[in-house]
């Protein structure tokens, strides 16, 4: 008797979760399917002062009726392959300045309808025409920002303000790298004095000699494990988002984040609309409400990356629109590149690298 | 072979999640990009051959640790009233009620500089670093898989009749005969599945040496991950030898484990 009650509970404890999460589904006016980076869009938690930051797909989904079932990813190749391999539909995606133009070239994504996306009159010029789209038809930025370094100031006894610092001797087994084949090999390219854009094999291999070279210096290589180890004090010096840094410094007082004087990555992360999207209409409703100078601030605000609409900036509080970390100024911006698609074989050739580099 | 209606569930679940999934790898292992046969993705493969070693390596360590740990407290626990069973399975199943990720995390913040593990032995004058090398990778293995290793060992063990032992003491043998001669080969059938159920998701586990390990600990099921973002072909390559790896490790095991029980 005991035995069949229990099995009953368990089917009804089952039963139970199936019928929240079919509840969840079914909108009244369509749905659509976002497919976004992890922690990418301000969800209406709580700040550190005890305000709450807005909750934009929330306000999506009340002011335009529309359902909004969104998932993320940690990666880019991640989003290409699930585009690529299934035929999952998605109506919005969020991809990189490099794999928007991959997708772009194999015919993966559609042409917007600018006229249903009037608020991206207000995105920033430079932004308009990026080279990964040239004429700005198949994507609308959702957030930019370079990258940079942060060093903890008890641990490291002067001012850093170059990659180099990264193969520093002094500071051996407490430098991290990024463990994310693009951005390690970006900052050893631009030390061996070659255009991160796009690269051939030969590239690769002397980025590689350089990578080899700092290994031995190094602690770990890490992504978001670099956010414990710096605000630990675990480590003295890392590569990483400028962003992030800002939070990072907001988070412990030893920490200090700079803009190598070389130059970094400049990276933008774009909307955009997959060739097979079901809801095309709602995405560009989507993609349009995501522009809104108010709605892009309250992200901008949540992942401290820069919004690229215009009017978005002065809505920002002042710390952080103030802050070259998370608005870098022009003149920086002169000296830095932006990631360009690198064909299949190159790219496969330096993830392969890359691996025999940390085995 | 006979087919019961009620296994008519079981079977789809098997073609549609095992069986089919398993074609796809072999036909993407043995074509290139453009879908032609090739079998150079096998050649890329062996270029992570030391990775291979290595990872194996570590999955043997830690299943031969877990099964030094398990085996003592499965026969402990076997011996005991029935409630006192009950409450033991429950605490050695409490930790797997958490993420498999949040405990690798856990194991971050313990082991880490002037965390509570390093302060306690600095107090013992003992400076050293615990965490970015293979010994915390096996730390880590070692807690995440030894449940998996003491339940089998425990309901293997507690199936053992208690008249046998008594029995066995009653004509005079010791202890240790006891151990050797009534316990041990009536528990094999538990190592078997025990070592099987910790020895092949080590071998091909990813994450945790990225959390704990160091610069170099990076093993196969974190190459297979990464080369996947890139080459579908060499991954999948790569998780087919490994499967063949591990498809060997069983039949020798199961080997072993036939044998021992006839004898």
């Amino acid at each position: 008797m005991k035995r069949i009650l229990s099995i009953l509970v368990a089917c009804a404890l089952l039963a139970g979760t199936a019928a929240v999460m079919s509840s969840c589904s079914g909108g009244s006016k369509g749905e659509i399917n976002v497919y976004n980076w992890g922690d990418y869009v301000a969800d209406g938690s709580e700040k550190n002062n005890g305000d709450y930051y807005k909750d934009t797909i929330a306000e999506f989904e009340e002011e335009t009726g529309i359902t909004v079932n969104y998932t993320t990813y940690e990666t880019n190749e991640e989003l290409y392959n699930l585009l690529s391999s299934s035929n999952t539909a998605y109506d919005v995606i969020i991809p990189s300045d490099y794999m928007v133009e991959k997708l772009k070239d194999e015919g993966l994504l559609q042409k917007l309808d600018m006229k249903k996306i009037p608020n991206a009159k207000d995105i920033m010029d430079d932004l308009k025409n990026p080279v990964y789209d040239k004429k700005g038809e198949y994507s609308v930025p959702y957030s930019w920002n370079v990258t940079g370094l942060v060093y903890n100031k008890e641990k490291v006894n002067y001012k850093p303000d170059s990659w180099t610092a990264l193969w520093d001797k002094k500071l051996k087994g407490q430098i991290l790298q990024f463990n994310n084949n693009r951005d390690a090999y970006a900052i050893a390219m631009q030390l061996c004095g070659i255009n991160p854009e796009k690269f051939t094999k030969k590239d690769v291999d002397k980025a590689t000699v350089k990578l080899k070279e700092q290994k031995p210096l190094l602690k770990k290589y890490v992504m978001d494990q670099v956010f414990a180890e710096m605000e630990k004090d675990q480590s003295a010096i890392a590569p990483y988002y400028a962003g992030d840094v800002y939070m990072m410094t907001t988070n412990n007082d030893k920490l200090v984040g700079v803009l190598p004087k070389e130059g970094s990555n400049l990276f933008v992360d774009a909307m955009c609309i997959p060739k097979n999207a079901e809801n095309v209409d709602g995405a560009h409703k989507f993609i349009n409400f995501m522009t809104r100078a108010d709605i892009s601030a309250a992200n901008s605000e949540y992942i401290t990356y820069a919004s690229p609409v215009k009017s978005a900036k002065k809505l920002l509080p002042k710390e952080l629109s103030s802050s070259e970390l998370v608005y870098p100024p022009e003149s920086y911006l002169k000296k830095c590149y932006t990631f360009r698609n690198v064909d299949d074989d190159t790219y496969a050739y330096m993830q392969e690298q890359f691996i025999k580099l940390m085995s | 072979m006979r087919l019961k209606r009620p296994s008519i569930p079981y079977i789809i679940w098997m073609v549609v999640f095992t069986m089919i999934p398993i074609v796809l790898i072999l036909f993407s292992a043995f074509t290139d990009r453009n879908g032609n046969f090739t079998t150079a993705s096998f050649v890329k493969a062996f270029g992570y051959f030391d990775v291979f070693l290595k990872s194996l390596w570590i999955a043997f360590i830690s299943t031969l640790i877990c099964l030094i740990l398990a085996y003592p407290i499965g026969y402990i626990m076997s011996r005991q009233k029935k409630s006192v069973q009950n409450t033991l399975t429950m605490v050695i199943m409490i930790p797997m009620w958490m993420n498999f990720l949040l405990r690798i995390y856990a194991w971050v913040t313990l082991l880490q500089n002037g965390g509570p593990i390093d302060t306690m032995l600095s107090f013992l004058g003992i400076h050293t670093t615990l965490l970015g090398n293979q010994g915390a990778v096996i730390l880590g293995m070692v807690y995440e898989y030894l449940p998996f290793m003491v339940l089998p060992l425990y309901s293997v063990m507690a199936k053992i009749d208690n008249g046998l032992i008594e029995a066995a003491e009653d004509l005079g043998s010791g202890r240790l005969t006891v151990m050797r001669k009534i316990v041990f080969p009536l528990s094999v059938p538990g190592i078997v599945s025990g070592v099987t159920m910790v020895f092949v998701p080590s071998a091909s586990t990813f994450l945790v040496a990225q959390y704990l390990g160091g610069v170099d600990d990076i093993m196969i099921g974190d190459v297979i991950d990464r080369i996947f973002w890139s080459d579908n072909n060499t991954g999948s390559a790569i998780a087919l030898v490994l499967m063949a790896a591990i498809l060997i490790f069983l039949i020798i095991l199961n080997f072993f484990g036939d044998e021992e029980a006839i004898a």
